[in-house]
């Protein structure tokens, strides 16, 4: 019996050689499912171009604009010593000057619409001639708020120079706005380093708990896949949609707001390829053990948090206290972030962030390795 | 076979055996799921699994398929223990089909099959897999816009991938609906047909009768009974069933005593009794249920199944949970 079996197995026997390696239809597999899901397209793609439309615009360079301050009215009349501070201020090419009431100016004060009031005194109200600037005045103003102290400087210059102060030298001023220096150019680097988190930790984490939801990975588990293969997948699959979405940030910004990139591009691409590696790694661990989509988000969304405030995506990360400096350092946006900057905007050759490299690459190794160890399979 | 592991194929074939658990236990917390089981699976034999929800089946499929590991006992695969240093080898030369296994909903048929058809070593080819189970019209269709019977024609396909010596069918055919259901048969006797070992769970005793050689009834984590299907409905020692409800309640000696009676169940409402000799044992039956002076409310009788010999191995119904 058994040998008839044998023989019917031989005879049957159609075997047909594998057509394509496991890495290739593992990552093929990944990026139809990615491509055929619109949603997942338009988090990818979209919203990072909206992202930096939006920003772009709130923070375009439109000339140096005139500092809003307020000068509060106690008289109506048009001798009285406001007016004389107001007419003052108005002829100053720094300073935009409104008369309110007592009020309205400690209103707007506390709302920050204006970052300074000017006040004066009742002493000074008797001795000042009329149409004449007093000789003394308050200003009320928070000095923690770095704009307050901007308009106490310009306020307080224009009116020493009303009551007649003399400048002991001229200095000639040279101004000039920069390409690189502007508040997109600070974005661009910024969001790619951000979207390459995100899009890498969230794809990955999504695929990988809704494969082991669906009992895929179980499946998987007991075939003779090579389970290594999985897990490089979707660094494969991250690096494809990498270059589509790097190229359509970029692209946009060019066209949109003049940006230009600084540094050699193939020292960008290989900081980019070194930071998805690293974001992809990071997915991979931080999907390896959760059995449900909450518990994968929560998950993300508590490692990812820091580096959203902290890794200077939108501001600077130098605006934190020195003590957590050094912790801010060894977060790997940021060390994306200023390898990108880097190279972008300073021009600088990609060594000369070696340091941040280092981080991002044994960040992603780490994890890589970590991940294959602890992933649960069901 | 091929060449490079005739060998091996060679002498699992000689002594037979395609699978062979011994003495498997698993504990969890709050059950022992499987409680000393020994089972051996012939080469070119399709092996049934029965048993109510719970009775341990899936778990000790999974330990079969190196899915779970057993606290105690060994399982033997083709000739080699898990463990042994040939699991990937193993891997290659069984398939799977897992109970709640819901493939990308993203892909389509062929797509799917394609990713399966590259874990393997060798095997099918892409174009055969789909013929097999019938599935040439869905080829481009997307898994999620397929039937449930389409599912799991595709899920077997995927196991069918290596063009494996041994099929694991984890209750291939529930939730579908008869005529899918038969085209879930139809493609495991084809399976058979051409040398391949299955084993499968299952709840129905119309798949098991049909598909099966050999049947082991599981309850507990435990095998309760075991053999042909001819000879498990024989071990009942009686041919026909009668069933029947009343107003009221019959003492269960009482039945016992019965001309012709051999075995006496009820499950909830129904009682169900096991005769050799019905022409002896219905007017028996009858003239009790007059002398109690209760009513008869409904009363069958078919030839013994499967099911009966579950019902009257542990007093359940199959589907029970």
């Amino acid at each position: 019996m058994a040998k008839a079996q044998k023989e019917l197995k031989d005879t049957q026997a159609k075997k047909e050689p594998r057509s394509m390696h496991p890495i290739l239809e593992l990552t093929l597999s990944r990026l139809k499912e990615f491509w055929r899901e619109p949603e997942a397209v338009f988090w990818a793609f979209i919203f990072p171009l909206l992202m930096v439309t939006a920003l772009g615009i709130a923070f375009r360079n439109v000339g140096p604009t005139k500092v809003h301050v307020a000068v509060e009215q106690v008289s109506q009349s048009l001798d009285s010593p406001e007016q004389a501070i107001y007419k003052a201020l108005a002829q100053s090419s720094d300073v935009a000057p409104e008369l309110m009431s007592h009020e309205n100016a400690e209103r707007s004060l506390r709302s920050g619409d204006v970052p300074l009031v000017i006040r004066i005194p009742e002493s000074a109200r008797s001795t000042t001639e009329s149409g004449k600037v007093p000789q003394n005045f308050d200003y009320r103003f928070d000095p923690t708020r770095p704009e307050s102290r901007n308009a106490r400087f310009l306020v307080d210059d224009t009116l020493q120079r009303a009551l007649g102060r003399k400048d002991v030298t001229q200095a000639n001023f040279e101004t000039k706005t920069e390409p690189g220096a502007r508040y997109i150019d600070f974005l661009v680097p910024g969001l790619l380093g951000l979207n390459i988190m995100g899009s890498g930790m969230w794809a990955i984490g999504f695929s990988i708990v809704s494969a082991r939801i669906r009992k895929v990975l179980k499946l998987f588990a007991a075939t003779p896949m090579n389970r290594t293969h999985y897990l490089l997948s979707f660094f494969l699959s991250r690096l494809v949609f990498l270059v589509l979405e790097v190229t359509a940030v970029v692209l946009f910004a060019t066209f949109s707001f003049g940006y230009t990139v600084h540094g050699r591009l193939v020292e960008v691409v290989l900081i980019l390829l070194l930071g998805s590696f690293c974001f992809s790694g990071m997915g991979l661990l931080v999907a390896s053990r959760p059995q449900s989509v909450e518990g994968v988000s929560g998950l993300m969304n508590f490692v990812m948090m820091p580096m959203w405030l902290m890794s200077g995506t939108f501001f600077k990360s130098s605006k934190f206290p020195d003590f957590i400096q050094p912790f801010i350092k060894l977060l790997p946006l940021t060390a994306l972030n200023d390898s990108l900057r880097g190279v972008m905007n300073e021009g600088v050759s990609i060594f000369a962030n070696w340091d941040s490299l280092l981080v991002l690459a044994v960040w992603g190794f780490t994890s890589f390795v970590i991940a294959l160890k602890v992933f649960r399979w069901q | 076979m091929t060449t490079n592991n005739g060998t091996t194929t060679a002498q699992a074939t000689r002594n037979g055996v395609a699978l062979r658990c011994k003495g498997l236990v698993k504990r969890y917390p709050d059950v022992v799921a499987v409680n000393g089981l020994d089972l051996e699976i012939k080469f070119g034999e399709c092996f049934g699994l029965l048993g109510p929800n719970g009775a341990g089946k899936t778990t000790t499929i999974e330990i079969c398929e190196g899915l779970n590991s057993p606290d105690e006992g060994i399982v033997e695969i083709l000739g080699h223990a898990w463990g042994s240093g040939h699991d990937t080898e193993m891997r290659n030369r069984f398939g799977v089909q897992l109970q709640e296994t819901k493939l990308s909903e993203k892909l389509t048929v062929e797509e799917t099959i394609k990713l399966f058809r590259s874990f393997y070593k060798q095997g099918r080819g892409v174009e055969e897999l789909i013929q097999l189970v019938s599935l040439e019209e869905k080829r481009n269709s997307r898994v999620g816009k397929l039937s449930g019977g389409q599912k799991q024609r595709l899920a077997i396909a995927c196991a069918l991938a290596g063009d494996p010596e041994l099929l694991f069918l984890d209750e291939p055919s529930t939730g579908l609906d008869p005529q899918a259901r038969l085209s879930v048969w139809e493609i495991v006797e084809q399976f058979k047909a051409q040398g391949g070992s299955v084993v499968l769970t299952t709840h129905y005793m119309e798949e098991a009768a049909r598909l099966c050689e050999r049947l082991a009834v599981m309850d507990h984590g435990k095998i309760i009974a075991q053999g042909t299907p001819t000879e498990l409905i024989h071990s009942l020692g009686a041919d026909q069933i009668i069933e029947f409800t009343i107003e009221g309640e019959l003492d269960h000696n009482e039945l016992l005593n019965l001309q012709g009676v051999r075995g006496a169940h009820k499950t909830e409402e129904k009682y169900s009794l096991t005769v050799v000799n019905i022409s002896e044992a219905l007017p028996a039956l009858l003239s009790l249920i007059e002398r109690r002076s209760t009513n008869l409310i409904t009363l069958t009788t078919h030839q013994a199944t499967l099911e009966d010999v579950f019902v009257s191995l542990t007093g359940r119904m199959l589907r029970d949970g």
